[in-house]
């Protein structure tokens, strides 16, 4: 696994995203769900190329349903990104490196 | 970028896979553009219970990396990314995946389908807030939740089954008095306390502003109109053919379906050749997918013996 991603628990969420200085994106993902495992090597890439200007995040919502539950995620994968602590931007369902890097563009500069 | 194949295949459920399993037998080594959406429809599913050779049943997922292990065991190379665009009216056929082109002188099309929506303008805004298509995707995050299921076949009544396991209550919603579905499944869902039946109703809004709060329900006898609490609905009403790329280029039918010269695989373009749910609008099953999927592999074989490449990339 890639040491650019952030692994996120209920415990540690608050803290690990209001710190940080770049925006955050949070993969909501589980083990069963295999949307989520197709689009985990283009996040894992995209942690490295951005590196420094976006912070890849993601929170396995099995092990920790207070944190999705809070953000009303009711299906998987969803991408959340965080500005100063808040969610600014909800991206659902499966979409390809390309796709990706465009609506992440807006936080990427 | 660019790169030349024998054959490219578009589409890695059933159908797909199995003509990977023979081009690659053939020495033909075959390209699999897999798709965001890889493994196809049973990625979604739980228990098959009716692909034979499985005594005991299998899930769908754990089918499909079976099929997809064979198909890599023989040399198989998968592309996991949708394709963008095809050209089929020039030789080779041109298959564009994000910056890579790939052209090829067969090329097996096994797109598959798609779940079909209601077509509400609030149930596809609220689609990932509590509308969802996908009970083995979604219904984790339905605890204790009282969910709607729309649709009266098979996949429906599979979805509510499964969905009993996290919800407190199902209704099944239903346009007619009674169910599609195959015998079995229907004792299944009727001997189940958790799902209750909304006999002649169909549903005419999705109700909620940042999510699902309710549903609003015409009965298609008396006209008479009511709304229901749900903080989910599973839409379970049929599938569409995947065929976007393909209009203008080959021959579909009313519905969408790619049209296929009796007892085989060719379509309207000599070289390209349909296999599983895109062409199928009768049977639909992972065995009859996997048939034609064998069609597709052993029909452009031939065709490639007798027609040789006009052009070769390097």
């Amino acid at each position: 696994m890639a040491q650019n991603i952030l692994t996120l628990s209920d415990a540690t969420f608050d803290e690990s995203v209001n710190a940080s200085d770049t925006p955050v994106v949070v993969d909501f993902w589980a083990e069963w769900c295999g949307p989520c495992k197709m689009i985990a090597p283009a996040l894992e890439e995209i942690a490295s190329e951005q590196a420094g200007r976006l912070t890849i995040a993601k929170l396995n919502v099995d092990d920790n349903p207070d944190t999705a539950r809070r953000f009303d995620v009711m299906s998987i994968p969803t991408l959340l990104v965080f500005q100063g602590g808040e969610p600014v931007k909800r991206l659902v369902g499966a979409k390809g490196k390309g796709q990706l890097l465009q609506d992440l563009s807006e936080f990427i500069g | 970028m660019s790169e030349h194949h024998e054959v490219v295949i578009v589409g890695s459920g059933p159908a797909g896979l199995t003509a990977a399993v023979y081009t690659a037998r053939a020495n033909l080594e075959p390209v699999i553009v897999e798709g965001l959406a890889a493994g196809g429809q049973l990625m979604l599913t739980t228990e098959v219970e009716n692909y034979p050779g499985f005594i005991e049943g299998i899930m769908g997922p754990e089918l499909m990396n079976r099929f997809r292990e064979q198909a890599m065991r023989f040399g198989t190379r998968f592309i996991t990314a949708d394709a963008d665009a095809v050209d089929l009216s020039a030789r080779p056929f041109a298959i564009r995946v994000s910056d890579l082109e790939l052209t090829a002188d067969a090329v097996i099309i096994s797109t598959g389908a798609t779940a079909r929506l209601i077509g509400l303008e609030n149930e596809a805004r609220l689609l990932g807030h509590g509308v969802s298509t996908c009970a083995t995707c979604d219904g984790f995050f339905f605890r204790d939740h009282h969910i709607a299921v729309v649709g009266g076949g098979d996949s429906a009544l599979e979805e509510a089954i499964f969905l009993t396991k996290f919800a407190s209550k199902v209704t099944v919603i239903h346009r007619r008095h009674e169910l599609r579905a195959s015998k079995i499944m229907q004792d299944r869902a009727l001997a189940n306390a958790k799902i209750e039946f909304r006999w002649n109703s169909e549903v005419i809004d999705a109700i909620g502003d940042t999510k699902l709060a309710g549903i609003r329900l015409r009965d298609t006898v008396t006209g008479a109109e009511s709304d229901l609490e749900v903080t989910g609905m599973f839409v379970a009403i049929g599938h569409d053919p995947t065929t976007a790329l393909f209009h203008g280029q080959l021959d579909l039918d009313a519905d969408g379906y790619i049209i296929t010269a009796p007892d085989s695989t060719q379509t309207s373009v000599a070289g390209v050749f349909a296999c599983g749910d895109v062409q199928d609008r009768t049977y639909r099953q992972a065995i009859t997918a996997a048939g034609s999927g064998c069609m597709a592999a052993i029909e452009a074989e031939r065709y490639l013996e007798a027609n040789q490449p006009v052009a070769v990339h390097s």
